[in-house]
């Protein structure tokens, strides 16, 4: 589903991804570790063009996304992404949120990009806070929010850039639950996140990064309990 | 006088107006990446900003319309109310674009991202995201450049618009009350001033420019 090749991108003469080659299936949901400046951002921003990779290629079902005719508004619609900081839009409700880019994107009426909305504040929980504006939600509610958000647009691949890394703890799940419906149902998702019960519980696949190279990979029991490669194993024994 | 006042403000309404049409270009310019914008933008601004209002207004009721004349030898002339409105437009519009420029700017990141992660057009980020949120920041520091401006329009008395300060000298040149006149003048200015600065007080309040941030 998506196939990343020889994928290069520099800031300046800072180089911070060297080369990284991975494919991620349709369905599959992987996790991506690794120390903080590794550039594992960056590796998520470049699926959505959110950076412009530097040399290398990224397909999404067959198309190239880096590819200058292909459409990046297209693309974009069709890739969901949850930040660490959720930036929803603080003059819009919690369902004018929902409900914006559907209507100016894809065109939707107002009622049925409601409906949509409604739809979906049904599956994060949070039909009581349609109303509301952004700053009176708590960490967790803004988060499922803007899962939500980026669900009304039918992506067909989410990204996550360590969705809960700003959330106090006690919010911590009940944002990973909502993570984890999403991926019982088919969902195609890569996900930056040291949350290892997650990775292990949730995650096919694991992948880590350091440096701007893909230094190992393999299913969760493989990377947590039997790394092969030294630096793995160093960054596990800090963070577990 | 009351004419003179009413002249006043029609000036700076109009260029106010003017100003923030120009302003919103340019200052979006000035943020722009493709160099044909931004350039221009940036020296426009420049130029605006680092002259003195006094010498636009010279430079564009005798220094333009004079050197028309001379290349088409004709006797080419601009109406003097023509060319305050023109002026003070163009300067408010350099003022004003770095005002834009600041507010887009304050809005975080982020949320052009999230914007852009929809799909959405950069236009479209823009329309319903961005510039919303950097409004409500504009409001005072556009309050402040109307009654700059305001105040500056009397410098349009120099090429004999009847604004208010010009109808002042015209009153005196008659009476040779001058004090009196001057300082009923000030007061005629203090309080379109001070009327200004109230109602961008309540506009802030309106929109609540103190929501909470983190
Ligand atoms: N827009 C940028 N301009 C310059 N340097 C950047 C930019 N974004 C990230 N970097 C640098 O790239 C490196 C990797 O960053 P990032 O991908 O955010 O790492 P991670 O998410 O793994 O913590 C860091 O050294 C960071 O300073
Ligand atoms: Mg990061």
């Amino acid at each position: 589903m998506i196939v990343v090749t020889n994928l290069v991108k520099n800031f300046g003469s800072l180089e911070v991804l060297k080369g990284i080659s991975e494919s991620v299936k349709p369905k599959e949901v992987v996790c991506i570790i690794g120390p903080s400046g590794s550039g594992k951002s960056t590796f998520l921003r470049c699926l959505n063009l959110l950076e412009t990779p530097t040399s290398g290629d990224i397909t999404i079902d067959g198309k190239s996304i880096t590819d200058p005719k292909n459409d990046i508004n297209k693309i974009r619609e069709e890739v969901g992404m949850v930040f660490q900081r959720f930036n929803l839009f603080p003059h819009m409700t919690t369902l004018q949120n929902i409900t914006l880019a559907p209507m100016k994107v894809k065109g939707l009426s107002q009622k049925e990009a409601e409906e949509r909305a409604h739809n979906l504040l049904i599956k994060v929980g949070l039909t009581d806070k349609a109303h509301v504006y952004p700053d009176s939600l708590s960490g967790g509610q803004q988060q499922r929010v803007a899962i939500a958000r980026a669900l009304a647009m039918y992506p067909k691949i989410m990204l996550f850039d360590e969705p809960t890394s700003s959330l106090d703890p006690e919010m911590v799940g009940e944002v990973l639950a909502v993570m984890k419906d999403l991926a019982g149902e088919g969902m195609t998702m890569v996900v930056v996140t040291h949350e290892m019960g997650f990775a292990r519980e949730v995650g096919d696949r694991v992948l880590f990064i350091d440096e701007g190279i893909i230094v190992e990979q393999g299913t969760p029991a493989q990377i947590f309990s039997d790394a092969q490669n030294e630096r793995t194993r160093a960054f596990l024994s800090k963070i577990l | 006088m009351l004419e003179g006042a009413v002249l006043t403000v029609e000036i700076t309404s109009l260029s106010v107006f003017f100003g923030i049409i120009i302003g919103l270009f340019m200052g979006l310019g000035k943020l722009s990446k493709n160099l044909f914008f931004k350039v221009p933008a940036t020296i426009y601004v420049d130029f605006i900003r680092g002259t003195p209002l006094f010498v636009q207004i010279l430079l564009f009721y005798y220094g333009i319309p004079g050197l028309i004349s001379t290349i088409t030898e004709s006797s080419f002339k601009v109406e003097a109310m023509v060319a305050a409105v023109v002026v003070c437009s163009i300067n408010s519009g350099a003022y004003v674009a770095e005002i834009f420029r600041a507010g887009i700017q304050s809005i975080e990141r982020g949320q052009m991202e999230a914007a852009r992660s929809l799909g959405m057009t950069s236009y479209q980020a823009m329309r319903y995201i961005i510039l919303p949120q950097a409004f409500k920041r504009i409001v005072p520091p556009l309050g402040n450049e109307f009654i700059v401006l305001l105040k500056d329009t009397s410098l349009l008395a120099v090429i004999g618009v009847q604004e208010l300060t010009r109808k002042g000298q015209l009153y005196v040149a008659v009476t040779f009350a001058s004090f009196p006149t001057y300082i009923g003048v000030a007061l005629v200015y203090l309080v379109m001033t001070l009327t200004i600065s109230r109602l961008v007080d309540w506009t802030e309040r309106r929109l609540g420019v103190s929501d909470r941030r983190d």
